[in-house]
């Protein structure tokens, strides 16, 4: 079996963006919500942006929306300038975080109301409405209005509303912030379905990282109005450009020191009497520059005993956090550093070999972990 | 309730006796035989019977039917404009003259309110009448509806607007098709408030009316000043009579409504 | 621009009927009354151009509000009509608290009747309500007949033109006003709070002054300027229920207006009433924000 084609139009330089942020700054009075900002976003890709609230990520997917216009720069959807078209002349549909359900209409006109904004025939709209209906599985709630339905329900109305219209690019607000985290996660999986069986453009806006890691192609990670980092969810987990996003997502420990090239090899300064940590990394770094040394707390690993590691760290438990498939335990070193490792549970009942105030070590290999200069 | 005792019992009792037995007393007299409006002398409707002969209160009737009718629907239009532009227009220059000329005729002594627009209507020789009533009510009435209208506006999820947009909407699509509706709960009491304003109101109209139109508070008044009359005890029951039937219908309505919206909600949220 | 459109139309309006009546209410306060109809002297000749306007200023004077000052009968209304307004806001208050506590202690169920009974007055005729007294309280009334029948009384109580009437009619068409906000006030009250208070050592009735009341102070607050400020300007119920000796203000202008037919002294009454009212008005309007603010 052939494999099938690596899915990264931001890698083949042939690509035309679908969406191009030129150098857009929004400001609301003296509040900078956008910095600068120049972003490419392709077709057919699951966007997400990732920050917390105020990082602007809601601002931005406004100005894509035609709800916000930019202070400074430009917008172009499919190289056609933005600025001056009003929401209702876009080919971009909006899923609103409050679903924005019209409480008036039914299920049914809910979903056609868009559709009748356009000169479409009835029997147009209603093969379509009918198609958008199955398509979410709700051809049972048609006539219902949406206080008669449930809250995953009506999250799917939404859904079906904002792609009646087969917008080229579909903004989703949050979209599942309301639900209940067992169902979140079956939307999930039906939001990526959909994305790909419809072949629309999805830029998602939320602050839930394990949301955004799920269904994105790839993710922007936020702050203070500026992209920190856009990467696919593995590149932005694993090899992170700086000590937020590595924050940011997941769990992580960041050691501070001082560089040095030894070979292939860094070795990172820490603490007076402790070893170098090693690491690998292809950044270039000056002889003794500050540096930040982050790693996972599953890469690192737990043992009684002295282990043949290339990393190895002496420390006593201070705290272990049970979270039933797997173990965080917080090991206190001498120096006061905090290093959290984590081991799965995959035996039950696990012989507690390890406990409050046992001595242990902690190891990792060399390129477990990743060089921050910020 | 634990704290639900015997005082307020008697509080509530007392409370309702107070506000509700006059307007009982009178609408017991309205039926009484006597001329002498504090002897009962018999069941009697012969005052509901002179009061259908009497010309004078007919036509005051009808005027004032007309300036409600008419205040009350240019009351609500502008009055609803006014409250989206409060609520929705953002900045713009002398917004906040704006909101005073919205607020200060709220709390205006109606003396004032009438005496100035008297002096206008005078000042640039607008004959008085109809027309000048309806001008006066409009202009206090609006105030009222935009301060319902608008406190349903502040509350109005604003996405739905936005939604709308995004659907293909107009701006003035949007508002007809999606914030119309949704508010038209609020325009309409908006509308029913404005229409009350205008039949009871005495000062303003008494200002503002001309020989060629009195209204029936401007009748009665006159009546009433001379002291208390059967025929006037009747035309108040008749009042009194239709005003409870509307709101107790209203609230009727009201509170099915809701019951209704409240069963299915519960039956979505069992799936 | 429908934007511009949309802010002109209710402002147009709002500027030619209320803005432009209450400065010609200003002018002519302060112009001279010489014949008793306009014109009015000094006339704006608009063709002088800033000449005109200034000859138009010059000639404007204080001379009606002298007049006002000099004239003890408006001295005594503009008192008279604070006392009764003061009084019946005290009265207001202490038979609407009583009645709205008792109703946001009732059964929730009951709630939204009990809320329709005190709004139904609302809807009724404003005259009709005050008439309604006037049977009642006259001397040969309801109210005479039934204290003689019960024999508290032996000579008929001449009540009806007095200040009383006048107190009974305010309190009785304005309560709704001092309930509603109270009620609103109570009915968000948390029932823990009184039962903390009981758990941390008071009584029901220490409870009540050191909870209760501090946690309807806006409704009171709001209550009280929603009764004493029409008060103040009140013409119908001075006229039907008081006596010649009640003076309120609102009844002076009235007089002063279709009566002596003497509009620039008419006007000067209305500033000044005006003026008057401006301090509780601003007092009321800082109560609201406050409660805005304390909901967050």
């Amino acid at each position: 079996m052939a494999q099938q084609p690596v899915f990264a139009p931001w890698d083949d330089p042939t690509q035309t963006p679908l969406i191009t942020f030129q150098n857009v700054t929004k400001r609301f009075g003296d509040f900078v919500a956008i910095d600068d900002l120049t972003q490419h976003i392709y077709e057919r890709e699951f966007f997400a942006l990732l920050g917390p609230s105020g990082c602007g990520k809601t601002t931005m997917m406004r100005m894509l929306g035609g709800f916000e216009t930019p202070s400074e720069g430009k917008i172009s959807i499919s190289g056609r300038d933005m600025n001056k078209v009003p929401p209702n002349k876009r080919a971009v549909n909006m899923m609103f975080q409050s679903y924005a359900l019209f409480p008036h209409l039914s299920i049914y006109e809910n979903i056609a109301f868009g559709l009748r904004r356009t000169d479409m025939d009835k029997d147009a709209i209603d093969a379509r409405v009918a198609e958008m209906l199955k398509l979410t599985r709700l051809e049972k709630f048609a006539r219902r209005k949406p206080h008669q339905i449930s809250g995953g329900q009506r999250q799917r109305v939404a859904l079906a509303r904002s792609l009646a219209k087969a917008p080229k690019l579909l903004l989703l607000d949050e979209p599942l912030g309301a639900l209940d985290k067992k169902l979140r996660q079956d939307t999930q999986f039906e939001l990526m379905d959909i994305q790909e069986k419809t072949g629309t453009t999805f830029v998602i806006v939320t602050h839930d990282q394990e949301e955004a890691m799920t269904v994105a192609s790839r993710v922007a990670v936020m702050d203070e109005g500026r992209i920190i980092q856009v990467a696919t969810p593995d590149a932005i987990y694993e090899a992170p450009n700086s000590t937020y996003v590595a924050d940011f997502i997941g769990d992580v420990n960041i050691i501070e020191g001082k560089a040095t090239r030894k070979g292939d090899k860094t070795h990172i300064a820490w603490a007076e009497g402790q070893p170098d940590i090693i690491g690998s990394t292809t950044r270039d770094f000056s002889e003794g520059q500050t540096c930040h040394f982050a790693i996972r707390p599953e890469k690192v690993a737990i043992s009684p005993d002295k282990p043949d590691a290339p990393n190895a760290l002496h420390g006593k438990i201070l705290d272990i956090a049970y979270l039933g498939n797997i173990s965080t335990y917080h090991v206190e070193l001498p120096t006061g550093h905090i290093i959290k490792a984590q081991t799965a549970n995959t035996r039950r009942l696990a012989r507690r070999s390890l406990t409050w105030e046992d001595d242990v070590w902690v190891s990792f290999t060399d390129t477990a972990g990743v060089l921050l200069d910020r | 309730m634990k704290r639900f005792s015997w005082f307020n019992i008697t509080a509530l009792t007392l409370g309702f006796a107070f506000l509700y037995l006059p307007m009982i007393i009178l609408v017991i007299y309205s039926f009484n035989e006597s001329k002498l409006v504090t002897v009962w002398a018999g069941f009697s409707t012969k005052w509901y019977a002179e009061l259908m002969q009497n010309e004078a209160f007919l036509n005051a009737a009808w005027v004032t039917i007309k300036v409600a009718v008419f205040s009350s629907t240019l009351a609500t239009v502008l009055g609803t404009m006014a409250a989206y532009v409060l609520v929705r227009a953002g900045r713009f220059s002398g917004r906040t003259l704006f909101s005073g000329m919205i607020y200060a005729p709220l709390v205006m002594p109606e003396v004032i309110t009438g005496l100035s627009l008297l002096l206008l209507f005078i000042g640039i020789g607008l004959d008085r009448g109809v027309l000048t009533i309806v001008l006066a009510h409009t202009t206090f009435a609006m105030c009222y509806v935009s301060v319902v209208v608008s406190s349903r506006l502040v509350s109005f999820d604003r996405s739905l607007e936005e939604a709308a947009l995004d659907l293909g909407c107009s701006p003035w699509q949007a508002f007809r098709l999606v914030t119309l509706p949704i508010i038209a709960p609020a325009v309409i009491s908006g509308w029913l408030l404005a229409f009350t304003l205008s039949l009871d109101d005495l000062v303003i109209a008494s200002f503002t009316a001309g020989p060629s139109a009195t209204t029936l508070p401007i009748k009665i008044f006159s009546a009433v000043r001379l002291g208390v009359s059967p025929e006037i005890n009747a035309l108040s029951t008749i009042m009194i009579a239709i005003v409870t039937v509307g709101v107790i219908s209203a609230s009727l309505i009201s509170k099915q409504a809701s019951l209704k919206q409240q069963r299915d909600e519960q039956a979505a949220a069992r799936g | 621009m429908r934007r511009a459109a949309l802010i002109a139309v209710p402002y147009f309006w709002l500027l030619a009927l209320f803005l432009v009546p209450f400065l010609i209410v200003m002018k002519i306060s302060l112009s001279d009354g010489a014949l008793a109809i306009p014109p009015y002297t000094p006339q704006l000749d608009i063709a002088e151009g800033w000449n005109g306007l200034k000859t138009f200023l010059s000639e404007l004077d204080f001379e009606n509000f002298v007049f006002l000052t000099t004239d003890d009968l408006y001295w005594k209304a503009y008192l008279s009509s604070f006392k009764i307004a003061l009084i019946s806001t005290s009265l207001a208050l202490l038979i609407g608290y009583p009645i709205a506590y008792s109703m946001a202690r009732a059964a929730p169920e009951w709630r939204p009747t009990l809320l329709m009974l005190i709004i139904l007055p609302f809807w009724t005729s404003f005259l009709i309500r005050v008439y309604a007294w006037m049977g009642i309280l006259a001397n040969e009334g309801l109210l005479n007949q039934f204290l003689l029948w019960t024999g508290i009384i032996s000579e008929p109580l001449t009540i009806l033109n007095t200040n009383t009437a006048v107190y009974i009619g305010i309190v009785y068409t304005y309560l709704p006003f001092m309930i509603l906000p109270i009620y609103s006030a109570l009915e968000k009250m948390d029932d823990s709070l009184l039962e903390a208070a009981e758990d941390l050592g008071c009584s029901r009735t220490s409870a009540f002054w050191l909870v209760t009341i501090p946690l309807s102070k806006t409704g009171i607050i709001a209550g009280c300027f929603l009764v004493f400020i029409p008060t103040l300007g009140e013409f119908v119920i001075p006229s039907l229920l008081g006596g010649s000796q009640t003076l309120m203000i609102g009844k002076v202008l009235w007089e002063e207006f279709f009566n002596n037919r003497d509009w620039p002294v008419a006007s000067a009454v209305a500033i000044i009433l005006l003026l008057i009212l401006i301090i509780p008005i601003i007092l009321f309007q800082r109560n609201e924000q406050k409660q805005r603010e304390m909901e967050g």
